[in-house]
Parts: structure tokens; sequence; C-alpha cells
């Protein structure tokens, strides 16, 4: 294969990855390091290079519209950012020493939870506005809009959440992924953050975790520009795609198809994993 | 937030911050569009090598390499330009979310964001060897 042809096939499953991805909510990170290494034969770590730089690139294209709601907690963000990157900055670290079967097996783990995650029905708590210690010292509780007006929310478990995040990092650099479901998993149901706002403020905390790692990854090398540049504009291009056709979409039916590649995805991952052939 | 009248609203900064990223991202995008076009015009029929791990050829693993090369013409140094513009936008929007904080005079979260400013700093200017 030439390098041609593969830029023009990574670009198009990229593409789909993206358009994916937006249209479900659960991101197109997730699936363009099994698409590289699985189906085009990429050595992980310039997959994982080129997957981090594609994360950004729809985290930062993103934001805008996310904004534009008036959801982000900029504090609750900022701070777990501390635990994000610390987190990501020894996940890049160790990823030198890291074998690739025990990477392959721990993207597997990952996968078949992204993959029951979003089959499991959401359940929806309650907005807490009982005060806590830590997010009253930290002033983390704030208001998001709702139609009957502002609604103020109040954060608890703040050292859980910023556990969790530590592990968000640390996944985000080994796996050049996003780590959204981590992310909104400790947000939503950990700290009771209500879920417009967990998801909007993930998106804020995604590009951030991942700039650490990938400016970590490009002095290492990791990051090839033939690779990553049809990854990066392709996934941008179906993940802005996807954020203008949401309402007319599917989302249940599209849900399952993502949710089924994401289990042949894990299948194939941990057989390659178990049998030292990535 | 709401005790107090800052002269900007978090909102109306957050609304800033998110049109100059979208810009960013497209500033990025241009460049390595460009760069990737010229990259498959001269290198394209190569036939690809990327089961084998070799690492990028040096001056493409640091920003003033990058700079240099890109300047010169170099195909893979303007996507790689284009990708570090990328790498750099989520950093400019923590540096944002720096001068909105300093502005409402929030010293615990100008020092929160100070710390991560630094690490993304470190990690991108010099990496962990």
């Amino acid at each position: 294969m030439t390098v041609l042809t593969l830029a023009l096939l990574v670009a198009g499953g990229s593409f789909g990855a993206g358009l994916l991805g937006a249209l479900t909510g659960l991101g197109g990170g997730i699936v363009v390091v099994p698409m590289l290494t699985l189906l085009f034969h990429v050595d992980l770590r310039y997959a994982v290079g080129a997957s981090l730089v594609s994360v950004i690139a729809t985290s930062s294209g993103a934001a805008a519209a996310f904004v534009r709601e008036g959801f982000t907690n900029v504090r609750v963000g900022i701070l777990l950012e501390v635990a994000t990157t610390v987190g990501a900055l020894i996940g890049a670290a160790i990823a030198g020493f890291t074998p690739t079967s025990a990477l392959a097996v721990l993207f597997g783990v990952v996968l078949f939870y992204t993959a029951v995650r979003s089959l499991r029905p959401r359940v929806e708590h309650t907005v807490l506005t009982t005060p806590d210690e830590w997010s009253s010292r930290l002033r983390l509780d704030s208001d998001y809009p709702t139609p009957s007006g502002r609604q103020p929310y109040s954060v608890r478990r703040v050292p859980a959440g910023f556990g969790i995040m530590f592990g968000a990092g640390v996944l985000s650099a080994l796996l050049g992924i996003g780590s959204g479901i981590l992310k909104v998993l400790a947000m939503d149901q950990v700290m009771g953050l209500p879920f417009k706002v967990s998801t909007t403020t993930s998106n804020f905390m995604i590009g951030v975790t991942a700039a650490a790692s990938a400016g970590v990854y490009l002095h290492r090398g990791y990051i090839d520009p033939a690779i990553a540049f049809p990854v990066m504009l392709g996934v941008l291009a179906g993940a802005l795609l996807g954020a203008r056709i949401l309402t007319r979409a599917n989302p249940q039916w599209l849900r399952k198809v993502f949710t089924g590649i994401v289990v042949v995805m894990a299948i194939e991952m941990l057989y390659k994993g178990f049998t030292g052939s990535l | 937030m709401s005790d107090r009248a800052p002269l900007v609203s978090d909102h109306t900064v957050e609304q800033l911050i998110g049109r100059l990223l979208q810009i960013g991202v497209l500033i990025a995008a241009a460049i390595t569009v460009v760069g990737g076009t010229l990259l498959l015009v001269q290198h394209g029929r190569a036939p690809v090598d990327y089961d084998v791990f070799r690492g990028e050829p040096s001056y493409l693993r640091s920003l003033s390499g990058v700079f240099g090369a890109a300047w010169r013409g170099d195909s893979r140094a303007i996507v790689q330009l284009g990708l570090v513009f990328l790498i750099a936008t989520p950093i400019v929007r923590v540096a944002f979310t720096l001068i909105a904080f300093a502005l409402q005079r929030d010293r615990v979260y100008v020092g929160v964001t100070l710390i991560v400013l630094a690490l993304l700093l470190f990690g991108l200017l010099f990496g962990i060897a």
C-alpha cells in the first residue's frame, strides 16, 4: 500500500468514527486506535499519537457550541484538570515502558466497559443543593439553565472525583483516548453534577488532558504527520457534520451499530493482547 | 460568581474563548490541509511502513525544528506545524481562563489554573525524556 492509498482509507474511516462518535455522544476517539492498529496495521505508538491529536480537534472544535448552551462549570473543570494533566503526564511517561500487549488488553477492557455503559439506560439523579465542605470551600456550587429558569446545584465527593480524574488522565495518555465516559461518570455519578453540566465540562477537560500527553508524544516521535493528518481531518469533519445533523438522526439505532463495532474491536484487542500479536 | 458583579460575566468570557478556539482549530486544520496535500503530492507513491515504529526524525520532534523546516517548505513539517497549533488550542483556552480568574481577583483559582498551565507547557515545550 502507498502513502496516498493509506491516507485516503484512514481519512474515510476516521470520518466515519467522528460522525458516529458525535451522533451517539460516545466520542469517536475510542475507535481510532483500534481501527489504525487492527485494520491498517499501524504501530500502536503512531496510532495513539494520531488519535490524541484528533481528540483535541473535536474538543476544541465543539467548544463554541457547548459554551453557547451555558452549562460548563469552569471551576470544576480546571480543578479536576490538575488531576487529569498529572495523570496524563505520568501515563505518557510510563507508556514507553509498557509492553504493547498489556496496552492492547487494557484497551480491550476499556472498549468493553464503553459498550456496557452505552447500552445501560442513564438514571437521572436529583440535583443536590445541600452544601458540602469541599464544594463550599472551593466555591464549586453553581447553577445551570433549565426550561424553568436557572437551577442551582451543589457538588459533593470532590476528593473521590479528583481520584477518578487522575485515572482518566493516565488512561487518556496510555490509550490515546479522551476518557470522556470516565470523566462524565466521575462528575455525574460520583460528584452529583447535573448530566448536561458533566458532559459539557467533560468536553472542556478532554482537550486539555489530551494536550498534556500529546506534547510529550510530539517530543518522543509518536506523532507522524502522514498518519496524524488524515486521522485529524477525518475525525474533525465527521464530528462537525455529526453535530449538524444530530437532530435528524436516530441515535438509538446508531448507538447499537456503534456499540456492535466497539464490542468487535474489544474482542480483537483482547485476543491480540493475550497472544502478543499486536 | 453570583455574589459579586464582575466586569465581564463568566459566560461572556467563555463564549469569546469558545469562538477563539474554533478559529484556532480552523487555522490549524487549514495549515494541515496545505501540508498534507503537499505531502501526498511529494511522497504519496512511497510504500508505507508504519507497522514498525522508528520514531520521527529529530526535526519533527521539537518546536524549533518544526518551525524551521516548515519555513523552508518541508511538507511533513508544515503538517506538524498545524498539529502543534492544534495541540496549543486547549493550552490557550487554559491561559484565557487564567486571565478571567485574575480579572475576578479569584486567587485560589488563579493558583489552580497556573498549575494546570505549567504542566501543559512543560509537556509541550520539554516533553519527558
